[in-house]
């Protein structure tokens, strides 16, 4: 078991682009680390650098202490499961989980009894001497798995592994690969373009962008406090409300917003807490439309005001689209207070889950570690 | 073709009509008839070519078997009126060594240019091309095909050259002047040249075959740190196997009929390099006898079908 560490990571490509560009990274002893983000990000290229598919062209890449930039793929101690599972058609799924050891020349009586063993921790018993052909996707997914636990690497890299699963088929798998994880406690990087696998499966996040890294932290953090409005946009079911807005009065310092603050947003106002801007700054408002609440009367304090124009069912709840003064606000409800398209509604949220963002470089308005008096 | 819509069993008087074309009705009408020809004027357009492929390919083959039966020469009076003489020159083949000595030196000439020539270089170039540059592929890829497309007088003269005792570019090379590579060790130049005649077909079915292996296999037996040997053996041949297969059939049956190599040493010297066609243009050219090298024809075609039985064979039991 080992960890990841990764230091000025870039990777280009013969024409020029930088897959990665300088990263720095740190994946912990026995975490399951997610990298997340659009498709050409540079998720994948940084995986298959930690695997040694490609070449790293800058930057060091570390694992369990042990420099291996430029050490072959098969010496790094690191196995890969691809997307499309790579099972080798002509062998068996025995023969498929055992090749790492065929290549080292082990016996072939421990390979058969590491076979035997890792089917059963896999649930594959009885489907040993089948071909992947004659296999579902579950079970192909799982053999790919097999494999690459039998080459008992240090470290266990998953390229989109739940992409080639059909949905039903892919919650299972997402249970079955978090506890598999827990039970082998192995050092795991996964590749993902779904934020929901991202959030549900991972310790922490990297979010991705353009070859950068945008947030790194775990999914409570990626999800309630984005970094940046890239991350906020990416992260959630339901997009987040980025709305413009102009701080308006502040109750902290003079100057600087410390704890409570109001900002007006859509017609409206929202309290922010926890955020550094002066009053009047310009701003870009984020609120999730889960931590918005709805409500039909007056209500004290800041809040929203406006009509109704669709609800989306989402099952136990609904997106509710709510026109403030010409601006659209998402904002979900519970499946029986949907209320009906053209009433008058007033929205309010927490101070601490409404986010500020710098309008020009659209990072967080954190609140300064220690404010000077 | 019939029309793949079942008849709708609902209306049995309707669904039966001719425009319908399915079910037992469709025997006879449209369904045998899809372009609209008539029958006349389709015999009309297909009679030339069937015309000129029973003149020039059907009728041939079938005489070659008649005169094989036969003592038919190039001159004298069995050339005026030859009669029949049975399966005798059959069993003069079974006996003729000469005849034994073309199959040797045919077989030889299969296995050491097509078998193993031809197949592991055009492999070979195949697999080290797969990672080059473009560039550097096509011209490596233009400069053998150009080997295959030229015509095989223009081949034979340059190789002709190439070989030559006095004055020959390998002469030159190796620094051994007055070396009659061609009379010293014909087979071998025979099989040297077929290698590099005929590298291309197989350098091409390779390049393609390769394509349809899976990169993320190769990966896969990559990361578990597969030797180059290890990779090939267990990922891309069992793969490629079908297209092995295919590739060698073809190229044994193109290699045992070629004529080229009379070009070169005209089966000679002292029938040292005389393959099986090489051995019945002599027969039937230079010894006039039409009959028996007729018969070796249809035993070299008997040959060729069988050693396609076995391929085929070979090729089903995979699948």
């Amino acid at each position: 078991m080992a960890g990841i560490d990764i230091e000025g990571l870039a990777t280009v490509y013969p024409n020029g682009v930088r897959a990665v560009d300088g990263l720095d990274l740190h994946v912990a002893d026995g975490e399951f680390f997610a990298l997340l983000g659009p498709s050409g990000c540079g998720k994948t290229t940084l995986l298959r650098t930690i695997a040694g598919l490609e070449s790293a062209t800058e930057g060091k890449v570390r694992i369990d202490a042990a420099d291996v930039t430029r050490t072959e793929p098969g010496k790094r101690g690191v196995a890969m499961v691809f997307q499309d599972y790579a099972l080798f058609p002509h062998m068996s799924v025995s023969e498929n989980i055992t090749y790492p050891l065929k290549v080292r020349r082990v016996s072939a009586a421990t390979r058969a009894e590491t076979a035997e063993r890792t089917a059963g921790e896999l649930s594959l018993d009885g489907l040993l001497e089948r071909k992947p052909a004659q296999l579902s996707g579950g079970q192909q997914q799982r053999v790919a798995l097999a494999r690459a636990i039998a080459s008992r690497g240090k470290v266990l890299l998953l390229d989109e592994p739940l992409s080639n699963l059909d949905a039903r088929l892919r919650l299972e798998a997402r249970t079955f690969l978090k506890k598999l994880q827990r039970d082998l406690g192995i050092t795991t990087v996964f590749v993902t373009h779904d934020q929901a696998e991202a959030l549900a499966l991972a310790d922490r996040i990297a979010v991705m962008e353009s070859g950068k890294l945008r947030q790194l932290g775990s999914p409570r953090e990626v999800f309630a406090r984005p970094a940046n409005t890239f991350v906020a946009n990416f992260i959630g079911s339901t997009p987040m409300n980025l709305l413009p807005g102009t701080v308006s009065s502040t109750s902290g310092s003079d100057t600087y917003v410390d704890e409570v603050g109001v900002v007006s947003v859509a017609g409206g106002s929202l309290s922010a807490a926890t955020f550094s801007a002066p009053a009047g700054a310009e701003v870009t408002v984020g609120v999730r439309p889960e931590y918005l609440t709805l409500a039909s009367g007056d209500v004290s304090g800041p809040s929203l005001r406006g009509q109704v124009v669709v609800a989306e069912n989402l099952g136990t709840q609904s997106l509710v689209s709510v026109d403030c003064d010409g601006t659209l606000i998402g904002v979900t409800v519970p499946e029986e207070n949907e209320p009906e398209p053209g009433t008058t509604v007033v929205l309010t949220a927490p101070a601490s889950r409404v986010l500020l963002y710098d309008r020009e470089s659209g990072e967080l308005l954190a609140r300064q570690p220690a404010t000077v008096a | 073709m019939t029309t793949a819509s079942p008849p709708a069993p609902a209306d049995p008087v309707q669904g039966r009509g001719p425009a319908d074309g399915g079910g037992r009705a469709g025997a006879r009408g449209p369904a045998r008839d899809v372009a609209g020809l008539g029958v006349g004027r389709a015999l009309g357009f297909v009679a030339p070519a069937l015309l000129l492929i029973g003149a020039f390919l059907v009728f041939p083959a079938i005489w070659t078997i008649y005169i094989g039966l036969t003592n038919y020469r190039l001159t004298g009076v069995e050339a005026v009126s030859p009669s029949m003489v049975g399966l005798s020159n059959y069993t003069k083949a079974l006996n003729d060594a000469l005849f034994h000595n073309a199959l040797w030196l045919t077989l030889l000439f299969v296995l050491g240019s097509a078998i193993i020539g031809q197949n592991i270089l055009g492999f070979t170039l195949a697999w080290v091309m797969r990672r080059t540059r473009p560039a550097v592929r096509r011209t490596v890829e233009a400069f053998v095909l150009l080997a295959w497309i030229l015509p095989s007088t223009v081949v034979a003269y340059l190789w002709v050259a190439f070989f030559d005792r006095d004055g020959g570019t390998l002469n030159n090379i190796l620094g051994t002047p007055g070396t009659a590579w061609l009379i010293d060790y014909p087979m071998a130049c025979l099989v040297f040249f077929n290698t590099w005649r005929g590298t291309a077909f197989s350098m091409m079915l390779y390049s393609s075959a390769l394509q349809a292996v899976p990169p993320s296999q190769l990966e896969s037996a990559r990361m578990v740190g597969a030797s180059g040997w290890q990779t090939l053996r267990d990922v891309v041949f069992p793969h490629i196997r079908g297209h092995v297969l295919t590739n060698t059939l073809l190229i044994s049956l193109w290699t045992a009929n070629d004529f080229s190599p009379f070009l070169l040493t005209k089966g000679g010297p002292n029938h040292e390099s005389e393959t099986v066609p090489v051995y019945i243009y002599n027969v039937a050219l230079q010894g006039g006898e039409l009959g028996y090298s007729s018969a070796i024809s249809f035993l070299l075609l008997i040959a060729n079908l069988l050693v396609s039985l076995i391929y085929l064979r070979l090729l089903r039991r995979r699948s």
